[in-house]
């Protein structure tokens, strides 16, 4: 292996979030002519990994090399990268919906006679280029026509245009069906065959198997091992292995728990997606709930998690759902919010900054949002007693804010889920789900979350805990459900669980059913 | 169960006082961004008074600002309430002629008695309401585009009505609603140099004073009784005193000149219905929630359409409101009448320091945001300034007054 063979080195990446190292003195080589594909847990630092390769980080914010044709690169941005012929397709892809395939795909970079935009050469160089990537639709057809698995092909011609070396692809397969993943992943095939290096970052370890030569494996912002398909004996379960190879230490509150009957049970769950017609985002799903039991929802990214939850509750997702829901044994309807509320369901959701809170009002305002009738008396809101029990919340949260008349957008993240917390429990529920309750919160706040969350149990609530660390489910949960492109996969007991086996019902390598 | 929590980074945030929140007063907090606005009326207030000579303060002044204003200042209570929803009414000037023009043809034409024709005017505005909340909140058209057209839409139906001429005259009862007085039901009494006022004027004036200090007595209590946070004593009593101060001083001036304007009894009852209303009811809260961020009311059970549709019929209510008022002013509903009124309320409530994105607003400040509008209109008038020259200095306050909402906003947004 010489020099020359590596197109792309980074070396000693390392990048810090004020209060999180994203990047730890990361390693990746790449190889021209050959698919790497990059694997690790949500939030191993993947994704910033690729931010700082195409320039969103600029350099300078990071510590590290990068050599690309074995010239050192300080990208500024990303036209820097692109420059170079490194082009990132993102999961969320950047197309503008409401214009041509053809305009997409030279958007930037219009094909001009004399500053007018000569369409005669824009489309037939669109057209080429989807014959290329295999594309059979017409270049002038919206964008918004189609469906995301054609539009990753349009992203992809849009990438080669601009003579790309090294293209990098971001989970490209997180929103397709099998059909429209087996023809990108040939497609990415043929590219290689063509010379274009190919990064592919993806949970799907069948797909890895499939088409990477090599695999590199990241875990907590480190580069764990590199191995090669072909001369390495690499397994999914080797994969999985270094994915998660990471103990369990003393970060949870111990807890005993009692478990009493069934609360909340779910049958037959099923839910399209309420965009892209036809697909189906949860398929199937039978889950059960027991009084003070803390159950967990394993799943990597875009498994259904969030989906599931959010069409449970009120039907806030999804179009086209069919199952039942049983609540203390009895069969409910849970059409709206108001509805799910009123049955004593609550949902507190994974993007707090975006779903969960009125940042610019105060704490008592955001407690009392999901219980204010219960402060109200013919349709007139008690200030104090809402004061009260906003402040009440406080102290029995351990919110730190100087009162409740502070402004919610001003508290940390901790102090945020806190708020969430204390609004859903307000409306006195008897079944809470917990969509990542600890995203983005450091550990002592985590450690309170986790107690508020034994409390909740101990009084007699099931709760569903929906998150992307494996080891958070195994410290809190008694029983954890798996979930992987939809479907439920597995139901482990706590003392069964080990994050290796539930990293493999999660990848979906024993779906049998 | 009782674990203690490791040492949390999240103390970083407390401010010192965050281990003693209790009763203890609140530190005198001067919040510019909420406060301005009133600094900013009495600047304005003083400043026209001295470049008039005095003639901006005189009673008669007084008394025609108020009147003068009154329909965009009912306009402003509903205006407020949709942009802190997160929307925007175009529509209302075009509603404030078409309903003016209904109850006129009602009242002149139909010789319908007028309560029942005021009564048909604002069902008849509820409608309308109706029509615009469904689109918005059901339909899903951006208000803007939906009341772009009913802007057109109801100037329309006003010509319609109307026959492109005024109808009038408005009978009496309407008038005085809307331009006349009380009686001096209990005669004059004199005040020294200020010559004679009217008793029952200034009895009305002395029972709203007593009724301030009373509601804020009583809110004050109720918080310390849950040991919240209340301002010291001194700044409560000055408060209290600046409001009867500036109370005091409209009323005898209304009291010297023609006793109190009917329209400013139904404004007060407006304003404070409409502020218990926003701050107090279910409704209210819900309509904060709203504009300070949608997906998260939704996910918290408030009925988003439902809530949206109600906001634009109580709007359609109170330009039918203005459009009686503003016909009664008059004497008759004209085919222009109500033309940008519209504009005049949404820069009353920006101005009065509602949020471009919706979820902050108050409705007493859109009433004073309206009022500063009113104050440059009549100053420079008695000014002899030009309409051109009037025109410019809106303009360029409204622009002022969000410039600087923006600004506060970003130096709030970049010490975080």
């Amino acid at each position: 292996m010489t020099e020359a063979d590596i197109i792309l080195r980074m070396q000693g990446i390392t990048k810090t979030f004020p209060g999180v190292k994203a990047l730890s003195d990361v390693n990746v080589d790449v190889r021209r002519g050959e698919i790497l594909a990059i694997c690790g847990e949500n939030g191993a630092g993947k994704s910033t990994l690729m931010k700082v390769l195409s320039g969103v980080y600029p350099h300078g914010s990071y510590d590290g090399e990068i050599f690309f044709d074995g010239e050192p690169c300080r990208f500024a941005g990303i036209r820097d990268s692109e420059h170079k012929g490194i082009v990132i397709i993102h999961q969320e892809l950047a197309l503008a919906s409401n214009l041509s395939i053809a305009e997409n795909i030279f958007l930037g970079n219009e094909q001009a006679t004399r500053g007018m935009i000569d369409w005669n050469k824009t489309n037939a160089a669109a057209a080429e280029l989807l014959r290329r990537v295999g594309l059979r639709e017409n270049p002038t057809t919206q964008v918004l026509d189609i469906g995301v698995g054609k539009q990753q092909l349009v992203e992809i011609a849009k990438a080669l245009t601009k003579d790309v070396k090294l293209l990098i692809l971001d989970e490209p397969t997180a929103a397709l069906n099998d059909d429209d993943s087996a023809h990108l992943l040939e497609l990415l095939r043929g590219l290689r065959d063509e010379g274009i290096t190919c990064v592919i970052i993806s949970h799907k370890l069948n797909e890895v198997m499939a088409i990477a030569d090599r695999v590199t494996i990241i875990r907590d912002g480190q580069t764990i091992k590199t191995m090669d398909l072909a001369t390495d004996e690499v397994t999914e379960d080797k994969i999985i292995a270094g994915m998660v190879g990471r103990d369990l230490d003393n970060r949870f509150p111990p807890h005993e728990s009692h478990i009493g009957d069934e609360v909340l049970r779910i049958e037959d769950w099923t839910v399209h997606s309420p965009t892209q017609h036809g697909r189906v985002v949860v398929r199937g799903a039978n889950l059960s709930i027991r009084r003070g039991e803390i159950v967990g929802l394993a799943g990597l990214m875009g498994a259904g998690r969030t989906e599931l939850a959010m069409s449970v509750f009120g039907r806030t997702y999804g179009t086209n759902i069919s199952g039942r829901v049983f609540k203390d044994g009895k069969e409910i309807q849970v059409k709206s919010v108001q509805d799910a509320i009123k049955h004593g369901l609550a949902y507190a959701t994974e993007d707090r900054k975006r779903y969960g809170l009125n940042l610019i009002e105060d704490i008592k305002r955001n407690v009392s949002a999901a219980g204010l009738k219960k402060l109200a008396k013919g349709g007139w809101v008690d200030d104090n007693e809402e004061y009260k029990v906003a402040d009440d919340y406080r102290k029995s949260m351990n919110i730190k804010a100087p009162n409740v008349a502070s402004i919610v957008g001003k508290l940390s993240g901790g102090n945020q889920q806190k708020v969430v917390l204390s609004k859903w429990i307000f409306t006195d529920p008897d079944v809470l789900i917990l969509d990542e309750p600890t995203r983005g919160i450091d550990v002592g706040a985590k450690y309170e979350i986790y107690t508020i969350i034994n409390r909740l149990a101990d009084e007699g609530k099931g709760v569903l805990v929906i998150s992307s660390e494996l080891p958070e489910l195994l410290g809190l949960c008694d029983r954890i459900y798996t979930l992987a492109e939809g479907r439920i996969t597995g139901e482990v007991a706590r003392a069964d669980a080990t994050q290796e086996g539930l990293m493999t019902l999660m990848t979906g390598q024993e779906v049998a059913r | 169960m009782t674990s203690v929590a490791p040492t949390n980074a999240d103390l970083a945030l407390g401010t010192p006082s965050a281990s003693q929140p209790g009763n203890s007063p609140r530190k005198f907090n001067f919040n510019l961004r909420e406060s301005g606005i009133y600094l900013a009326f009495a600047a304005i207030v003083l400043l026209f008074t001295i470049l008039t000579g005095g003639d901006m303060l005189a009673p008669q002044n007084i008394s025609n600002i108020i009147v003068q204003n009154s329909y965009v200042l009912i306009l402003a209570i509903g205006m407020i309430l949709i942009i802190i929803a997160g929307h925007i009414d175009l529509s209302v000037g075009s509603v404030v002629g078409a309903t003016g023009a209904f109850a006129a043809v009602l009242m002149v034409n139909h010789n319908v008695p007028w309560p029942v024709a005021i009564l048909a005017t604002l069902i008849a505005g509820g409608l309308i309401g109706a029509w615009q909340g469904y689109w918005v909140a059901y339909f899903g058209i951006p208000a803007f585009i939906v009341t772009l057209a009913g802007m057109l839409l109801f100037r329309a139906v006003t010509l319609t009505i109307l026959g492109n001429r005024g109808i009038g005259p408005i009978p009496d009862d309407v008038r005085t609603l809307a331009n006349g007085f009380t009686d001096g039901y209990l005669g004059n009494i004199g005040l020294g140099a200020l010559g004679g006022a009217d008793l029952f004027t200034l009895i009305v004036g002395i029972l709203a004073v007593a009724a301030i200090a009373w509601t804020q007595w009583r809110q004050r209590a109720g918080r310390l009784k849950y040991n919240q946070a209340v301002d010291p004593v001194w700044l409560f009593i000055t408060k209290i005193a600046v409001a009867a101060v500036v109370v005091m001083f409209v009323v005898v001036a209304l009291a010297r000149y023609h006793n109190l304007p009917w329209v400013l009894v139904l404004l007060a009852a407006l304003i404070i219905g409409y502020s218990i209303y926003t701050n107090r009811a279910v409704f209210g809260r819900q309509i904060y929630a709203i504009g300070g961020n949608l997906q998260a009311a939704t996910l918290s059970g408030v009925k988003v359409k439902s809530v949206t549709f109600w906001l634009f019929v109580n709007m359609g209510v109170l330009a039918a409101v203005a459009g009686i008022v503003f016909a009664g002013r008059l004497n008759q509903a004209g085919p222009t009448a109500g033309n940008n009124a519209e504009l005049d309320a949404i820069a009353a409530a920006f101005i009065g320091g509602a949020a471009v994105q919706g979820g902050v607003g108050k409705v007493v400040g859109a009433i004073t945001g309206g009022l500063i509008m009113g104050v440059i209109n009549n100053g420079m008038q008695l000014l002899g300034a030009p309409s051109e020259r009037v025109m410019l200095v809106k303009g360029a306050v409204l622009l002022a007054a969000v410039a600087f909402d923006v600004y506060t906003k970003r130096r709030a947004g970049a010490s975080r």
